[in-house]
């Protein structure tokens, strides 16, 4: 069994570099040679579960390792597998979703030239996600971790030839570097205090942990969450998300909403030991969520690109994932399970998009949408699926892992629990607001779409097969998962053995919070019918309120970025410049014209005249001879 | 008279001689003035010889003497050969050792 | 001490071992010559020609001669006669002989600054040298007396032959040295093959030059004097055979003219024995006038 591990890893590895090396002889079969390593890697992933749950909930944890990778004196960096109920999830997830979405590249990508090598970034992908979720260390997940944000940089822009792609796809590595920067210091700092960065040396060290270290955990915590920040696009390292959606929708499908932006999630929870002892770490992390869940939400609203509005969407999701995730162990199960089920939604809600997309000629701007319900009728009951399932529409998906979010965030008690609850509670009212604006001007209303600049006008049709399929399929996740995982609290009995549980006594009962919940929910979809149902959409936005204005601009992240990061790097480069040439330089000019000018004075001595040089010989013949005279005469 | 005198004498020589060569420009005169240089530090030789009452000093006067002949002669096949490519016998002309 | 003192050669100016003076004839010609020398040198440094300063050299030179023998060394003041003033002076004027005797030198100064500067350094070098014997004890010395007991000269050699043999073979191997360089130095080297004289007559046809000997002078006069030119058949006289140098000079003689002259004056006395006034006279005037102008030519 432990060998299938490495398997696991190796299939999508394989097809990656049998098709980024193969050359254009695998044009014709190279995507189904990618589709068929990524059902392996799920099917292999399928085994090893139906292997997991024919063992006892606590001898559940596989290990395997394959080498030593830097055998350095006391620096033993091991390239192991571990395998838990965590790490599971994750692997069904990443390789479900992930062949999913291969099958649907299948159609999406069908008139791309280069759909050999966008299969084979897939498949890159897929295994860089793998290892980050299976490695046994952090030094591994490291290498997961950059594979992952290398897959990301290449698949935003593969369609370079596109400026505004090349530039997000830079801008998605750069704002990510800097998360990067987190988790190295983070794995430093675990090696200096720990002397090793293995999962099973650090983290029962850091349960342990006597009170000197807890600065330095605290510390560690800190740069983790940076790191989540940057993986998982939570403020203030949020601004590349928007822009990723540059990439092809599969690829903001299956990385910018199921798996890659969640690694944040499941780098908190692996670390949740660290977490539990640093709680200035954890109200951080819980910051960072709450702030995430309403700025993605508010941006949401604001956007009329289908794909920005979800992309917006994601980020607040992850934001309720990353507040669980900061609850600490009431939160941890619920923050994986919205992970999984907003896999299957979010998916969905973008393959439909991709699908809208692909009837009508590429079209974001949901202002030229609107009655399509009737042209793709498919699409639209899977699309709303997801919807109903995001909203957290009862017995839905959404509904249940949402639900038990806030119901942790009320029950994290006192003033701090309000907050966090009414923040949640809140950040639900918007879901439903712009889920269902999204929902309304594309399906609903009169058609609005136009001409494009060739004088096509788009026929709007459903998509093929392989297109369809997948929707469905995550459908039936989005609309199943819940109910499946919350079923006699199975979730949580599956992950507790990893991430430990506890029942926080909430100051509201299960029934109050659902209930809330379901009133806001309500509130949003009725405040969104009134404005965009009710009432025909207008083909060009209004000009809207400030806040309206802010959030089409991404509430002003890149314009922040942009005063404080960009102009004061300039300022300070140009300060430095300055000094280096006054200073620097003009020490070392100054040196090198005083040398050059003493040497053109003396050089006049060096004139070329026998006499003169005779002169000088007689000079300092004198000059020895008075010396020793003078010598002698003292 | 103290046999000093000659040591003057041979001072006053070697200081002439000396602005000689510094002062003209024809290598053959500087040439002469090196010959009288050697020969004032002979007759100093010549003088200590005498103080002393040993014949050294005029053995070192003799050997100058020979030194003095070599020096001449490869000297002299220089200036010719110098005078033979260039025309003239000015150390002036001859200037080309500068940057 | 004394002993030795009586052994002394009587030819010896300088009788004491340990003495403060010399003789008042020294004295003497220490002074007058001293002053020759110092003129001498001054003459080498500021003669315009290079002659002249070789001269003054050599005067200075014997000068010092005379010197060395007045203090003992009479070896070293023979050898500074024969060698120095008599070989390595000559050698020198043969030099100034080959490279610059017409131009005399301008004593101008053009580098600047270096007159200056050579004077201040000539003049501090001298006040410390003379500083420098000044503040010496030198009231008293040896004399040359003691160490010219066995002869100068055997005294010479047998410091040459034992303490300095190894410093007088070396001087050996330089002198060889110097002369070899002195030929290496002014040795040419012949660049291109010598001219046959086949190859020489073929240069002379083609360049157009005359090709047959020159005519010797005065052949056809009646003259074998040089510097009277031959008489062509026609009775003009050649050019070509007198010597350059002395048409260059203007000294050439014209045998033409000369003899004509000598024939008027022949045929004129003839005529007066004979009583025969004007005879031919018309002929005679028309050639002397040609033979004039040739000779007028000719001295262009």
């Amino acid at each position: 069994m432990e060998t299938l591990i490495g398997l696991l890893v190796a299939a999508p590895l394989l097809g990656a570099g049998v098709l980024l090396t193969g050359g254009r002889r695998l044009n014709r079969y190279g995507h189904l040679l990618g589709t068929l390593l990524a059902l392996v890697s799920f099917v292999l992933g399928l085994v090893l579960f139906a292997n997991m749950l024919g063992k006892s909930a606590d001898d559940r944890t596989l290990t395997s390792h394959l080498f030593t990778w830097v055998p350095v004196e006391s620096f033993q960096a091991q390239v192991g597998f571990q395998l838990d109920q965590l790490s599971m999830t994750f692997v069904l997830l990443i390789t479900g979703v992930g062949s999913l979405i291969h099958i649907y590249s299948i159609g999406y990508m069908e008139h791309d030239e280069n759909r050999r090598k966008f299969f084979g970034f897939l498949n890159l992908f897929l295994a860089a996600m793998l290892l980050l979720v299976l490695a046994d260390n952090y030094f591994l997940l490291y290498a997961g971790w950059e594979g992952v944000g290398l897959a990301s940089y290449l698949l935003i822009g593969f369609w370079q030839h596109k400026p505004s792609a090349a530039t997000a796809a830079k801008k998605a590595f750069l704002v990510n570097r800097v998360g990067d920067i987190g988790l190295s210091v983070a794995i430093m700092l675990m090696f200096t205090t720990f002397g090793s960065f293995a999962f099973a040396d650090v983290l029962p060290a850091a349960k342990g942990a006597d009170a000197t270290q807890h600065a330095t955990l605290t510390g560690i915590g800190f740069m983790l969450l940076l790191a989540a920040c940057g993986k998982s696009a939570q403020v203030p390292l949020q601004s590349w998300l928007g822009d990723a959606m540059e990439g092809p929708t599969p690829v903001s499908a299956l990385i910018h909403a199921a798996t890659m932006v969640t690694a944040g999630v499941y780098l908190i929870t692996r670390s949740g030991a660290i977490f539990n002892v640093a709680p200035d770490a954890q109200t951080a992390v819980v910051t960072v969520g709450t702030v995430t869940l309403l700025f993605g939400a508010i941006v949401g609203c604001a956007k009329d690109d289908i794909k920005k509005a979800l992309a917006g969407s994601t980020m607040s999701q992850i934001g309720y994932m990353i507040m669980a995730a900061g609850l600490g162990p009431i939160g941890y199960v619920f923050a994986i399970m919205h992970l999984v089920t907003h896999g299957f939604f979010k998916a969905g809600l973008f393959l439909g998009a991709g699908s809208v997309m692909h009837g009508m000629n590429d079209e974001v701007d949901m202002r030229r949408y609107g009655g399509l319900r009737k042209y793709m009728p498919i699409t639209f009951v899977t699309f709303g699926l997801g919807y109903l399932a995001i909203i957290g529409f009862p017995g839905l998906s959404g509904y249940f892992s949402k639900d038990k979010i806030i119901e942790a965030a009320f029950a994290k008690g006192g003033t701090e629990g309000w907050i966090l609850g009414g923040c949640a509670m809140l950040g639900a009212a918007i879901t439903a607001f712009y889920m269902t604006r999204v929902m309304l001007m594309t399906f609903f209303g009169e058609k609005r779409w136009e001409r494009d600049a060739e004088g096509h006008e788009p026929h709007p049709h459903e998509s093929p097969a392989s297109m369809t399929i997948p929707m469905i399929v995550l459908a039936f996740g989005s609309v199943f998962a819940g109910a499946l995982f919350s079923l006699n609290s199975r979730f949580v009995h599956w992950l507790e053995p990893v991430t430990g549980h506890s029942e926080g006594d909430s100051p509201l009962s299960t029934g109050a919070v659902t209930a809330g919940t379901l009133v806001v929910l309500l509130l949003g979809v009725a405040l969104a019918w009134l404005m965009y149902g009710r009432r025909p959409v207008p083909a060009v936005a209004p000009r809207g309120s400030l806040l309206t204005r802010a959030a089409r601009r991404d509430l002003l992240q890149d314009d922040f970025n942009h005063v404080v990061l960009v102009r004061g790097g300039e300022h300070l480069t140009r300060s430095l410049v300055y000094l280096d040439h006054s200073l620097v330089d003009g020490v070392v000019n100054g040196t090198a014209a005083s040398v050059g000018g003493l040497s053109g004075r003396l050089r006049k001595l060096q004139n070329g005249y026998v006499r003169s040089y005779a002169v000088s010989m007689l000079g300092g013949t004198a000059v020895v001879v008075a010396a020793t005279l003078l010598m002698r005469a003292v | 008279m103290n046999p000093a005198n000659y040591l003057y004498l041979a001072a006053l020589l070697f200081t002439i001689g000396a602005a000689g060569v510094l002062i003209r420009r024809n290598a053959i005169v500087v040439f002469m003035c090196v010959e009288l240089m050697l020969n004032a530090c002979n007759l100093a030789f010549v003088t200590f010889s005498r103080m002393h009452g040993n014949l050294d000093g005029q053995v070192i006067a003799f050997f100058t003497m020979v030194v003095a002949a070599a020096e001449v002669v490869v000297g002299l096949a220089i200036i010719v050969s110098i005078f033979r490519s260039r025309h003239s016998a000015s150390v002036d002309d001859a200037n080309l050792m500068k940057l | 001490m004394m002993s030795a003192l009586s052994a002394l050669s009587p030819a010896t100016v300088s009788l004491a071992a340990e003495t403060t003076r010399t003789s008042t004839g020294e004295a003497v010609q220490f002074w007058v010559l001293g002053t020759v020398a110092v003129l001498g040198a001054l003459a080498t440094v500021l003669m315009k020609k290079s002659v002249h300063s070789a001269l003054s050299l050599a005067a200075t030179m014997i000068v010092l001669a005379v010197f060395y023998l007045a203090q003992g060394a009479y070896f070293l003041g023979i050898v500074q006669i024969v060698v120095y003033t008599g070989a390595i002076m000559m050698l020198f004027l043969f030099v100034v002989m080959l490279v610059g005797i017409t131009a005399a030198d301008s004593l101008k100064e053009t580098l600047k600054g270096q007159r200056w500067m050579a004077a201040g350094c000539g003049i501090g070098f001298g006040i410390l040298l003379i500083a420098g014997i000044g503040n010496a004890s030198l009231d008293t010395f040896a004399g040359s007396g003691q160490a010219n007991s066995g002869g100068n000269v055997q005294g010479l050699a047998r410091l040459v032959f034992t303490t300095y043999v190894w410093a007088f073979e070396i001087t050996g191997a330089l002198l060889i040295t110097a002369a070899v360089g002195a030929m290496v130095l002014t040795h040419r080297e012949r660049t291109e093959e010598r001219r046959t004289q086949r190859e020489l007559s073929q240069a002379r046809v083609r360049d157009g030059v005359q090709v047959t000997p020159l005519p010797a002078p005065g052949t056809y006069a009646r003259h074998n004097a040089v510097d009277i030119p031959a008489l062509l058949p026609d009775g003009s006289s050649s050019e070509l055979s007198v010597n350059s140098t002395l048409r260059a000079r203007g000294q050439v003689r014209d045998v033409a003219a000369d003899a004509m002259r000598r024939l008027a004056a022949l045929d004129q006395s003839a005529g007066e024995w004979l009583g025969r006034k004007g005879l031919r006279d018309k002929g005679l005037e028309s050639s002397e006038s040609s033979a004039a102008d040739r000779a007028e030519e000719g001295a262009k």
